[in-house]
């Protein structure tokens, strides 16, 4: 029998998501090990992501980073060599367990990636289908489809622009929008976290902020984990930064976990501060 | 030693670092001059002196201007950040103790030609060198990021702190036995009182030194100024 992760109620706006299972954290790696075949990408990662806060990846190219973000819903599963190790606990659950289903894992720990991928159907249903496929049934009490697309577009606060073009194409939208429109197709089907991989590594300034604005925002109720590049923007828009970086093998490793606000001026490590400061060796 | 992917940001921290080092000495040669000058009662030094000011007031704004810049345009981060930060603030005590050499030559002219105790001028004197001595190697702690070093010289502030507190009585007898002498008494205890104050700048900046080699903010002068 497939395992159900605890199920939730769609919830209307401005009622945060409840808080299934015991955990302090969101999602916990526990000696979390990823292969592609035999090579090992990331090593030995032991890291804990605090709830309804941003956690920012940064490292290196090449230091898995990605990797252990898409550990995080069981996304690597998709690449046919890859294989995992190690514990990931959702909520205090291993959703690596044989009988977890990862449809399921997917939809609680919704993603967005670097390049925005609206599907090429109008801006509606963009929101809709997902929503509609993952249970989600207006009914009484409950919010209307209509009311789900505006609440949805709304929370990723793109909604005053695009209200009256709801039924044009996705696609027409400009690369800053069409990626707050992917991130309310994710809410729409209410995770609890939102990964973002280099979510606005292909955005101008102005549309990086917005997007970076609309993390902090989502941060009030959901638990957001960025992989960026960009070092400013972990330091702008963070709670906490995990730093990694590749270990003589060229496995990804963490090398050190904290607040942001230390992390930017006192890192502990010193391959932290030669990182951070530009004096990587 | 890690290579380093910003050679034109290290050259204009260093850069700043000589400017900071510029400035030090400004002030340490204004402090000396105006002891001196008073001692001397030299009253056309002091105004030398005392217009100088303008010099180290004007270097302090350009190096602001400069760490504003880079700290704007080069996002700075650890302990560059931290250097940084640091340097806004040394240079403000820097300026400050500028000012205490400006208000002993403020101090020198006020005297006039009433005659002073020799001894206090002595005392004052050894405020001074005490006071600088601290400066040069704060500076010099600074140039290496010496937490360590930056830990000790504020240690040095009770042996100025003793002084000023010597002058002080003294002046304050002198005051009780002749109050004809109030004026004159009291505008040396204002020269003292500066170069007290100096002392307790340059525990300021070694706060920053250690911040900087650490990134731990933390008081240094653990003694109460109102006792």
């Amino acid at each position: 029998m497939i395992q159900v992760l605890p199920d939730m109620e769609i919830q209307t706006k401005n009622q945060p998501s409840p808080q299934t299972g015991n955990s302090f954290y969101a999602i916990e790696a526990r000696n979390l090990n990823v292969y592609y075949g035999s090579f090992r990408a990331v090593k030995d990662v032991n890291l804990s992501i605090e709830r309804k806060k941003v956690t920012a990846i940064i490292g290196p190219s090449g230091c898995g980073k990605s990797t252990v973000l898409r550990a995080f819903n069981r996304m690597n599963e998709l690449v046919p060599t890859a294989h995992t190790e190690g514990e990931v606990l959702f909520m205090g659950q291993n959703i690596y367990k044989p009988n977890v289903d990862p449809v399921e894992v997917r939809r609680r720990v919704g993603m967005v990636f670097q390049k925005p991928n609206p599907f090429p159907k109008s801006i509606y249903d963009n929101i809709a289908w997902g929503a509609r496929i993952n249970g989600f049934k207006p009914g009484l009490g409950k919010p209307s489809m209509d009311e789900w697309v505006e609440h949805s577009l709304r929370r990723a606060a793109l909604w005053d622009e695009v209200k009256d073009k709801l039924h044009q194409s996705g696609l027409s939208l400009s690369g800053g929008q069409q990626q707050r429109l992917c991130i309310a197709r994710a809410i729409a089907i209410q995770p609890e976290i939102i990964l973002m991989d280099e979510p606005a590594s292909a955005l101008d300034p102005i549309a990086t902020l917005k997007i970076e604005e609309l993390m902090r925002e989502l941060a009030e109720d959901y638990t957001i984990i960025v992989v960026t590049h960009n070092m400013q923007q972990a330091a702008r828009v963070s709670d906490f930064t995990a730093f990694f970086t590749m270990d003589q093998d060229r496995a990804g490793m963490l090398v050190e976990y904290g607040p942001t606000n230390q992390i930017f001026t006192t890192p502990k490590d010193p391959r932290t501060e030669g990182y951070i400061t530009g004096r990587y060796g | 030693m890690p290579s380093s992917h910003r050679e034109s940001f290290d050259r204009a921290l260093q850069k700043l670092l000589d400017q900071v080092l510029i400035l030090g000495s400004m002030v340490e040669q204004a402090v000396q001059s105006s002891v001196d000058a008073l001692k001397r009662r030299d009253l056309i030094a002091a105004k030398q002196i005392y217009n100088g000011d303008q010099r180290v007031n004007e270097k302090r704004y350009a190096i602001e201007t400069e760490t504003i810049t880079l700290i704007a345009t080069q996002q700075p981060m650890a302990r560059d950040v931290r250097f940084l930060a640091a340097i806004l603030e040394i240079i403000t005590e820097l300026e400050r103790i500028g000012d205490y050499a400006k208000g002993i030559c403020k101090i020198n002219v006020l005297l006039s030609d009433e005659p002073a105790d020799p001894t206090i001028l002595a005392d004052l004197q050894c405020m001074a060198d005490l006071g600088l001595g601290m400066l040069r190697r704060a500076l010099d702690a600074f140039v290496v990021q010496d937490a360590a070093a930056a830990r000790q010289i504020p240690l040095e502030d009770d042996q100025v702190d003793a002084l000023y507190n010597q002058i002080y009585r003294k002046l304050m007898d002198e005051m009780r036995r002749t109050p004809g002498s109030i004026d004159r008494a009291n505008h040396l205890m204002w020269a003292a009182h500066n170069l007290e104050r100096m002392a307790d700048r340059v525990t300021n900046i070694c706060e920053r030194i250690v911040y900087v080699a650490t990134g731990q903010m933390k008081e240094l002068d653990n003694t109460d100024d109102e006792k």
